[in-house]
């Protein structure tokens, strides 16, 4: 993204958790900024890019992008790193190292938990990262609180030497509200200073930093029961006091507004003093956290009468339609149904679809043709493959297990599964991340698995990001570009097993599928053509479906292209006395961008360019028009 | 926490239903009040379901507007208006723009699309303004004017006047030229006149 003008200090701005944060990277005086894009968490570095004076990158997963951010941190540079919650499980290696060295300049890794599953595999709760790594955790309940508490975790990580977590999650990340910005700080970083006792973590430099460590979470202890980021407000309703964090307080407020609470916004390692004090306050005391019972059970090991997820889901975000009945049913008040005049209506489901001209509808439809087959999927637009109509992934674990999964599969073929053929579809992005291991072990392992690279030039679930394979930087400037070709042969792939198809040839791109999973070792084929979402997707000349000429046959339809409508539907008996469904249809030539797939399947030859009617005709002498 | 005014904008990816509610909370924060916008989606950019909600007022807490509070319901599809009227408190309005936007898993024979979307919101005791905002933008030369149609739409429903929010729709577009800010002028007037026609004929 190309850069902006900051907006002046003390303006008060509409902006998203998201972009409060990367407001506060740059005031900050942050020098490195690294991410792999991940829903909530990609608007964070997408905007931070465009601020000046500091260099932001897409790296190519998260591990190095914490990587990226702890050398600049060891050189004294403050550096910030930003991530989906699944992304730490990748960056976790570096993570539980990084808690012993520390850092010099500070290092904020900020943690987006898909809290509700908006558009992720699991939930998971960050805060855990914060335990388990021995490091501080902020959590802030609106943007205002992501933008000062950014600031501040600056602060008390370089006060600490401590990298410092920023817990979100989507209802933070993607909200808009109003934040009072301030000026940047400039800051010039220390330099590197070479302490090998420090910074080279063998067994005898780590054995010596690992009591520094516990001795730090005390000092952070302590910090936390003195921070103004945790706050009693008192109340004049005593039946219950509550101890919440992040987006949960504000629902807690908004739902009980007299009720006593603790409010954590710096919130690992636990005040417990400060809960102490609070429990004083009212009879009995809920925590009310998303989406475990961390606080919750280092209250109850510490001999608090606390309760939580004995009334509160461990799953999905807690708000005040959540709440609300579970404290009634806790005071013993009738929980009543939910005031709703109307019943939510029984309406279809919308899920989501790939777009009009996808080239992933030409490689599912295929394999939807294909017969015989094992499909282990992997994450992107393409997991969207598993719905209607191809129904062609049968997996999705994890970035980059379309590999191993795969191979697992062929090793350990059951019974039923002697004659079939395996194929493993990973993206381009994905692949880079980390489905480059998976495929050299495949090899190694001498694998009987065909693999569909599908390379659309972009992180495209996310919108589209660039990355190495499409030679541009986050700039949207040139860069080296990889050749996916060369690059799956230098992982050992025989030459002979690398096919590059054009996903919108489909006899070609069958012909390529159907040749290559008889074949028992690995194959890649690589499907070459844009997301039509990016500059790089050209629009061509649009459909239309001659009516006259369509049969019901409804092949088309299962290409999946949504540009693709239903006009009527009838039932027609063949010369065998099998009765079928008929479906005719329209395309919507506004949106059709003329990718040609539908025209491939259909028998009648229905579907030809659209040919718009002039909207005046000039009656000529002869009558006929022109 | 009175005074919050519950604003429903809802959808399907790509129909601008996140930017119409945007522009809505521009204009309730440049009338001084505070703000929080927030969505309720899924991967929405690829033609799910969108339903973003607005909440303004002196101060904001949860972002998120509980079923049965809504104080307007603005549908930029039909049987998104049916999915999402319960959200509406007791006697509070839905604009439902009643054109149709069918998915694959309906052109698949997986599910049906209602019959009559409008007509069973009416049946199930919603107060429902119905109108084609998508023709409107249409015989207005550009598809795309129907965000502005659906703000025009609303503008005699908010607890502001109709200027403010029109101040804000055209600032969106000053960079854009004086012939755009004039077609989001006409698009607004004519959003806004639906909802009146249909409503002074039924009242």
């Amino acid at each position: 993204m190309a850069a902006v003008m900051p907006a002046p200090a003390a303006s008060r701005i509409l902006m998203s958790g998201n972009e409060a944060v990367a407001r506060a990277v740059w005031e900050a005086g942050v020098k490195v900024a690294a991410a792999y894009p991940g829903t909530p968490s990609t608007e964070m570095l997408e905007v931070i890019s465009t601020y000046p004076d500091l260099y932001a990158e897409w790296s190519v997963n998260e591990k190095v992008s914490l990587e990226v951010a702890i050398g600049a941190a060891y050189a004294g540079s403050r550096a910030f790193c930003c991530m989906k919650h699944v992304g730490m499980n990748v960056a976790s290696d570096a993570l539980m190292t990084l808690t012993l060295t520390g850092v010099i300049g500070g290092l904020v890794i900020a943690i987006a938990d898909d809290v509700g599953l908006s558009s992720s595999q699991n939930e998971q709760d960050s805060r855990y990262w914060g335990r388990f790594a021995h490091v501080p955790v902020f959590e802030p309940a609106d943007s205002q609180e992501a933008y000062a508490m950014t600031l501040a975790a600056y602060e008390l990580s370089e006060k600490h030497q401590v990298p410092v977590i920023l817990r979100m999650t989507t209802r933070i990340n993607h909200v808009k509200a109003l934040v009072t910005v301030g000026a940047r700080q400039e800051r010039v970083g220390a330099g590197f200073k070479k302490d090998p006792s420090r910074f080279v973590m063998v067994p005898g430099n780590a054995g010596k930093r690992i009591p520094l460590m516990f001795q730090r979470d005390n000092t952070l202890r302590a910090e936390a029961e003195q921070s103004a980021w945790n706050v009693i407000e008192p109340g004049s309703d005593k039946r219950v006091a509550f101890i919440t964090s992040g987006p949960a307080y504000m629902h807690v407020r908004e739902s009980f507004p007299d009720a006593p609470v603790l409010k954590l916004g710096f919130s690992w390692p636990v005040p417990f003093e400060k809960c102490r004090e609070l429990a004083a306050m009212a009879d009995q005391v809920v925590v009310v956290e998303e989406v475990e019972p961390l606080v919750e059970s280092e209250l109850k090991a510490q001999g608090l009468k606390v309760i939580g997820k004995e009334i509160l889901p461990l799953q999905g975000e807690l708000a005040p339609p959540v709440i609300k009945p579970a404290i009634a049913g806790l005071l013993g008040e009738p929980v009543g149904e939910v005031p709703l005049r109307i019943k939510p209506a029984q309406v279809f489901p919308r899920p989501p679809t790939m777009c009009v001209a996808c080239p992933h509808l030409g490689v599912y439809y295929t394999l939807s043709q294909v017969r015989n087959l094992n499909i282990s999927g992997d994450i992107g637009c393409y997991t969207l493959g598993a719905g209607h109509p191809w129904q062609a992934m049968d997996t999705c674990v994890s970035m980059g297990a379309s590999m191993g999964v795969a191979l697992g599969m062929d090793k350990g073929r059951g019974e039923s599964d002697k004659d079939k053929r395996i194929v493993a579809v990973i993206g381009d992005s994905t692949f880079l991340h980390m489905g480059m291991q998976g495929l050299l072990d495949m090899v190694y392992n001498k694998a009987n698995v065909t693999v569909m690279l599908l390379d659309n030039r972009a992180v495209g679930m996310t919108g589209g990001q660039d990355n190495p394979g499409n030679g541009r930087d986050i700039h949207g400037e040139e860069a080296p570009r990889i050749d996916f070709a060369k690059l799956v042969e230098a992982l050992g792939v025989k030459k002979e097993r690398i096919h590059v198809v054009n996903p919108y040839e489909l006899p070609v791109l069958f012909k390529t599928i159907r040749d290559e999973v008889k074949v028992p070792e690995v194959s890649v084929i690589i499907t070459d053509q844009p997301c039509v979402l990016i500059k790089d997707y050209h629009k061509l000349k649009p459909y239309e479906v001659h009516e006259d000429k369509c049969t019901g046959c409804g092949n088309c339809l299962d290409v999946g292209c949504p540009a693709i409508h239903v006009t009527r539907r009838g039932k027609e008996v063949k010369a065998s006395g099998r009765e079928v469904d008929l479906a005719f249809v329209r395309i919507e030539s506004s949106v059709c961008t003329g990718c040609g797939l539908c025209v491939q399947p259909c028998a009648p030859d229905a579907i030809q360019h659209y040919a718009p009617v002039s909207p005046i005709k000039l009656v000529t002498k002869g009558g006929c028009s022109a | 926490m009175s005074q919050v005014t519950n604003i429903l904008v809802v959808g399907i990816g790509g129909q601008g239903v996140m930017t119409a509610t945007e522009i809505l909370a521009e204009a309730a924060i440049a009338l001084g009040h505070d703000a929080k916008k927030t969505e309720v989606a899924g991967m929405a950019q690829r033609g799910g379901v969108v339903s973003s909600h607005l909440r303004f007022g002196s101060r904001v807490l949860s972002p998120q507007i509980a079923p049965g509070t809504a104080d307007v319901l603005l549908a930029f599809e039909a049987a998104e208006g049916l999915r999402w009227q319960h959200m509406l408190r007791p006697g509070a309005i839905a604009l439902v723009n009643d054109s149709r936007f069918v998915p694959p898993v309906v052109e698949l024979g997986l599910f049906d699309y209602p019959t009559n979307p409008v007509a069973d919101m009416k049946a199930a005791g919603t107060k429902v303004v119905a109108f084609d905002a998508t023709t409107i933008a249409q015989g207005l030369g550009d598809i795309r004017l129907g965000n502005t149609v659906m703000l025009g739409a609303i503008a005699d429903h908010l607890p502001f006047s109709a200027d403010d929010l029109l101040a804000c729709v055209l600032q969106r577009f000053q960079k854009k030229g004086e012939k755009m800010v004039d077609l989001n002028r006409l698009a607004f007037a004519a959003g806004r006149a639906a909802v009146g026609m249909v409503e002074a004929s039924t009242a």
